[in-house]
């Protein structure tokens, strides 16, 4: 059946299908291309001012610069970016900032005052997604060029609603939907009104380290590096849409990667404590928390809140589920914010929920449901849940589903347990605070939509406070007023937070500068270099 | 002549309806998932007065027969929408993941007919052989191991062990926009363009997915090959063939096969159909920007016009090829022409 002929044409076959050949020659990726393995679905628009997920933002804001951001190495820091000092007034009605003269785009054209007045009144207008967090100090499309206002070339004066923290500004305007676009360059590709929004979306007009070469959804990003501001000797970063974590994994082994973006406990293991590989972890603001809708009587009860909380096996779950991707944290303002406590209360304690259980009045314990998603490790998490629970009789009912469907129940009120992630959406304690704690409208049709309205919850006392922190100008004062918010929130919310997130970029030994912040966008490629 | 122009309005006629329902249909679930389609636009935390005003610029808040009607009416102007993730254009969005996935998928088809189609007469002609036995335990394993887990094997084998083959995506990158766009199909775009290097890469990295693909495929091919040969073995003609002395490859090849080759255009024509739809696991595994990963992506997202485009794609895929396989069968058949 075999005879030497097919041996011969078989070897010749299997010759030209090998990519030994090919692999041979280009080896590992090249000296000033950084190859990053990434899952790059769900990105919607580059345009700072739009973009509002994850990878977006982080691609955005490392192609433009903002007048101000916090420290990389001590993020309750604001340092400037492209301003060089700031004054906020005394009445702490308004704030001047005046640029650093040597800023330039990627074109080479300088960056002016001119640019960010027209980048902040653009984000103002077209009132996209991130929009809130600046038009939050009084800003609408009708005043936005009387209040965002150029003094000259380089000073720009904000005017703002009423007296604000300028800390609480500050933080803000450190967010992506603070960058400075290039004018000459926005107006010239605007279409009709979009202020260039179109153009935008898949290109760059900034002054950030790196400048979008092209974007293909799905598949790519290619970022050059910006030739005036070059500090690594890295020229070209390409993010490659790898979806499954594995295959990053092998990417990464076989050098076709530098930077794996998305392995799990399992894939991070195997590379822990390899001389090969450098693993960057942050700890990132996302939170998993329990929200319990009050909407349900049982969830109600301000024991059953306790009861969960005591029930729970953090650590356990910790240790067992999720040990390098998450870490144990109960407060609701994310470690590495401004402000943030790391008091962890609560343990399992089956003696002590039981109890409180039998207080109120279900000792017997009840019924529920929890929805959570379906993607890992939340499948996981939530069977723990379930077993933790039913230790003080509480008999939970797991319903998985895709992300945006869990979101769309919760934003509905339709619930009654759900582990859910929140992340942040501005370095400021107000962000997870006001989302936590604020429901001043619990009516169904209400406008402010907070994380405390969607669990029906509503605590007076705890909104106002939220309000009072959010306005102290002294920024000692406001970050104590925080701290003991937190502590309160703790002791008596209908949330039980559990963990928070912690990315890891898995970057080849050879791979330096690349940096993780606690928002997705502060991760930075600046100074990436190849040895 | 008249017959002629009926049959072809009675075609036409059926065409329209199946196209016609299934807008209907993925319309409605689009709009009966429970997923909010805004959430995808705007995020989770953007305030309640964006979602509203994009639930207002998407067209969400008008009444679902409104918005139907108005759907209908974009697309018999060919406007497909736009996509909420990519933000282009559905039809150019169709335009550059379809051709990734027709490359695959027709490398597949061919792979898989050149080798489960011998193999099926093989078995149909050993039957009840150990030759017969391998061949249905390989064929099994094709059917019944998960898609992904093959292809994570053979990633692991072939690319991180043994290092013969390029890993995950449809290029090295050191040809990323190297080949000008023309077809999308990167193999036939890089021999337009003389770059022999970009169409061997292009075609390495095809090697793999179209492997696994095939080997599904195969799997099935090979079954139902060899049920039909086993049929036409067993018929007079075939015993009336041997009885007159004919060589056994005459038998096989001359008169029992063509009468195979009649049913086994339907298995390779809704085979290839499948396969055009989007082979959405070896995709994901491979990095493969193909149109199952854009349909997925979309779904999950409730960004329904994309799933509409994709699906009405793939409803002109199966149309087509069933029409095709109608005419082979003309050509094959003299009894049905």
């Amino acid at each position: 059946m075999f005879n030497r002929r097919t041996f011969l044409a078989g070897s010749a076959a299997a010759s030209f299908f090998s990519y030994s050949a090919l692999s041979a020659a280009f080896g590992d990726t090249p000296k000033d291309i950084l190859v990053v393995a990434q899952q790059l679905d769900n990105m919607t628009s580059l345009d700072p001012h739009e973009s509002f997920e994850a990878v977006g933002s982080e691609i955005s804001s490392n192609c433009y610069q903002k007048l101000v951001k916090p420290s990389l190495d001590k993020p309750s820091e604001i340092v400037g970016d492209l301003a060089e000092s700031w004054e906020p007034a005394a009445d702490g009605k308004s704030i001047t900032f005046r640029l650093r003269k040597d800023a330039k785009f990627a074109s080479g054209q300088p960056v002016t005052a001119e640019d960010a007045a027209f980048s902040l009144q653009r984000a103002v207008i077209m009132n996209k997604g991130p929009a809130f967090i600046i038009n939050q100090f009084g800003f609408t499309k009708d005043n936005a060029a009387e209040r965002i206002k150029v003094r000259d070339a380089n000073t720009l004066v904000l005017t703002l609603e009423e007296p604000t923290s300028p800390s609480f500004l500050l933080y803000c305007l450190s967010a992506n939907v603070g960058s400075v676009v290039e004018k000459k360059v926005a107006v010239e590709k605007a279409q009709g009104d979009d202020l260039g929004n179109g153009w935008l979306r898949q290109n760059t007009a900034g002054s950030g380290e790196w400048v979008l070469r092209s974007w293909k959804p799905s598949e790519s990003i290619m970022l050059d590096a910006n030739p005036t501001r070059q500090k690594g000797n890295v020229k070209r970063i390409i993010l490659r849409h790898i979806v499954d974590p594995s295959a990053q994994l092998l990417m990464l082994q076989k050098g076709d990667a530098d930077v794996a973006r998305n392995l799990t406990t399992e894939q991070l293991r195997t590379l822990q404590g390899d001389a090969n590989y450098n693993l960057v972890r942050k700890g990132v603001a996302s939170l998993m928390v329990i929200s319990m809708n009050q909407k349900s009587s049982n969830l109600a009860k301000p024991q059953v809140w306790q009861a969960i909380k005591w029930a729970l096996d953090y650590q356990g779950i910790q240790k067992n589920i999720v040990p390098l991707t998450h870490t144990v944290h109960q407060s609701m303002v994310p470690g590495g914010f401004p402000g943030a406590i790391d008091d962890k209360p609560y343990q399992k304690d089956l003696a002590k929920a039981k109890a409180l259980m039998a207080e109120a009045g279900l000792a017997d314990g009840f019924e529920v449901t929890m929805d959570h998603y379906s993607a890992q490790p939340y499948p996981d998490i939530a069977q723990t849940i379930q077993a933790n629970l039913a230790e003080i009789g509480i008999r939970v009912k797991l319903m998985a589903a895709e992300n945006r469907q869990v979101l769309t129940k919760m934003r509905a009120r339709q619930h009654e347990l759900i582990l859910t992630a929140w992340g942040s959406d501005y370095f400021d304690p107000n962000t997870n605070v006001e989302a936590f704690c604020v429901n001043t409208d619990n009516g169904d049709d209400a406008r402010n939509r907070t994380l405390a309205w969607r669990s029906s919850w509503q605590d007076k006392q705890m909104s106002e406070r939220s309000v009072e922190a959010l306005k102290e100008r002294d920024p000692a004062k406001r970050i104590a007023l925080y701290e003991k918010l937190q502590r309160d929130h703790m002791a008596n919310s209908p949330f039980a937070i559990m963990m928070q997130a912690v990315t890891t970029a898995a970057c080849r030994k050879n791979v330096s500068g690349v940096r993780l912040g606690t928002l997705s966008d502060t991760h930075s490629y600046a100074g990436a270099s190849k040895a | 002549m008249k017959k002629r122009l009926s049959a072809l309005a009675g075609l036409l006629a059926s065409v329209s309806l199946t196209l016609i329902g299934l807008v209907i249909i993925t319309f409605l679930i689009g709009r009966v998932m429970p997923i909010d389609p805004v959430l995808a636009a705007v995020g989770d935390n953007a305030p309640q007065e964006v979602v509203e005003r994009v639930r207002q610029e998407m067209g969400l808040d008008q009444p679902i027969l409104q918005q139907f009607l108005y759907f209908l009416g974009q697309l018999l102007h060919g406007d497909l929408g736009r996509s909420i993730l990519t933000r282009n254009l559905v039809t150019s969005d169709i335009a550059r993941y379809f051709p990734a996935t027709l490359e695959l998928a027709t490398a597949a088809i061919i792979v898989a007919a050149l080798i489960g189609i011998p193999l099926g007469v093989w078995a149909a002609v050993r039957q009840g052989t150990w030759i017969d036995q391998a061949i249905r335990v390989v064929c099994l394993a094709g059917h019944s191991v998960p898609v992904f887990v093959l292809a994570l094997i053979s990633l692991l084998v072939f690319y991180a062990v043994l290092g013969i083959a390029p890993g995950p995506g449809r290029q090295d990158i050191i040809f990323q926009d190297m080949v000008p766009h023309v077809t999308g199909l990167l193999t036939i775009d890089a021999l337009i363009a003389g770059d022999w290097d970009a169409f061997w890469d292009a075609l390495a990295h095809m090697v793999q997915p179209v492997c696994i693909l095939a080997y599904f495929s195969m799997a099935y091919i090979t079954r139902m090959t060899r049920a039909f040969m086993l049929d036409a073995l067993h018929g007079e003609y075939v015993i009336t063939a041997r009885a007159k002395g004919l060589s056994p490859a005459t038998v096989i090849w001359i008169h029992a096969f063509p009468n195979v080759g009649v049913q086994l255009v339907t298995v390779l024509a809704l085979t290839y159909a499948g396969l055009l739809e989007g082979a959405v696991v070896t995709e994901t595994v491979f990095s493969w920007p193909g149109l199952g990963q854009y349909l997925t992506v979309s779904l999950m997202n409730a960004d329904m016009n994309p799933v509409i485009g994709a699906t009405l794609l793939v409803g002109l895929v199966y149309v087509g090829l069933n029409l095709l396989a109608d005419a082979l069968y003309r050509q094959l058949d003299p009894r049905v022409r």
